[in-house]
């Protein structure tokens, strides 16, 4: 057995059983540790497969930003659990139902599957594998004008989401005293402070 | 192919000392550490009273979109990436693309900061 079997049987285990304890966690917490497990794992996937670029993408995206979004909103959502329990006998067959259909989905899927003749599979696309250049350097040949379009929409999705999420969280209290350092800086000393000769014996 | 794995043979080498010191540690404490359960040191200490409430409470939203918005410019920053490595074999058109790339969230940013999103009040 090679360090790469060995290295694919330990990754895909560890991912399946990420997957698998995410699902039946009790805590969401703890659901959320386990799928960066199951992220870490298919990042090391990747890694066997020759895709360096997309391993790391999914540790710096997926464990590091998307994991820690997660544990946001698992601890924003106060969750009380002997109410869930009770809520989800309630959902249970429709959820079932879903579930069903989910699964013939699949099972229509992996039954209509088919390899063209003449494809060998695991090879690398000519555009990618180039001249003997690295993973990242082939990604960057090809994906800025041959796939222009799909890169400007992915620019266009980021903007939305940054709007989108502004508009939709962003509440601004109008009981904080905000620092306005424009108006600090423009503020002209000589009015700060006034003299005032008062004579004795008089009031203001 | 063998050549990419055989440079990640140490990261792997590694992970599997970091199983290995972890799962040592962890059982030293098992074995090692001596255990003498009592219903009293579990308790609160002496003045100190009972939790009122669970410690899991309703968070600010505004850690929910620090952290979206830093999703959104890691993956500004991901897109760059392959860019500036292959730099040098680049044609007009790629660098430009770029450039409008940059141009459309730049105008995002400019949007937050004008919102205020950035600022912690």
């Amino acid at each position: 057995m090679t360090a790469t079997v060995f290295a694919f049987y330990l990754f895909a285990l560890s991912c399946v059983t990420g997957g698998f304890f995410t699902v039946i966690s009790r805590n969401p917490v703890h659901s959320v540790l386990w799928l960066i497990l199951a992220f870490l794992s298919a990042a090391g996937l990747f890694v066997l497969l020759g895709a360096e670029f997309v391993a790391m993408l999914l540790i710096i995206v997926y464990v590091g930003a998307v994991a820690v979004l997660f544990l946001f909103v698992v601890m924003m959502l106060d969750v009380d659990f002997a109410e869930l329990k009770a809520e989800m006998t309630k959902y249970l067959p429709l959820s079932l139902m879903i579930g069903l259909v989910l699964m013939m989905q699949l099972a229509i899927a992996f039954g209509v599957w088919k390899t063209a003749e003449g494809v060998e599979i695991g090879t690398v696309p000519d555009a990618i594998a180039g001249g003997g250049e690295h993973n990242t350097q082939a990604l960057g040949l090809v994906l800025y004008d041959q796939y222009f379009l799909l890169f400007q929409l992915s620019g266009l999705i980021l903007l939305v989401a940054m709007i989108g999420a502004i508009v939709l969280t962003l509440r601004h209290r109008v009981d904080v005293k905000r620092q306005d350092p424009l108006q600090q800086m423009y503020r002209d000393p000589g009015k700060a402070m006034v003299m005032k000769d008062i004579k004795p014996g008089q009031g203001l | 192919m063998e050549d990419i794995l055989r440079d990640y043979l140490p990261i792997l080498v590694f992970l599997g000392l970091a199983i290995a010191l972890g799962a040592v540690l962890l059982l030293a404490a098992v074995f090692a550490a001596p255990s003498d359960p009592d219903p009293e040191k579990l308790s609160a200490y002496e003045c100190g009273f009972n939790a009122f409430d669970d410690a899991r409470m309703k968070f600010d939203v505004r850690f929910y979109l620090v952290s979206i918005l830093f999703i959104i410019f890691d993956l500004e920053i991901a897109f760059l990436f392959p860019w500036a490595v292959a730099f040098g074999g680049l044609s007009d058109a790629a660098f430009w693309s770029m450039m409008v790339f940059l141009v459309v969230l730049t105008i995002g940013f400019a949007y937050e900061w004008k919102k205020g999103a950035l600022e912690w009040e």
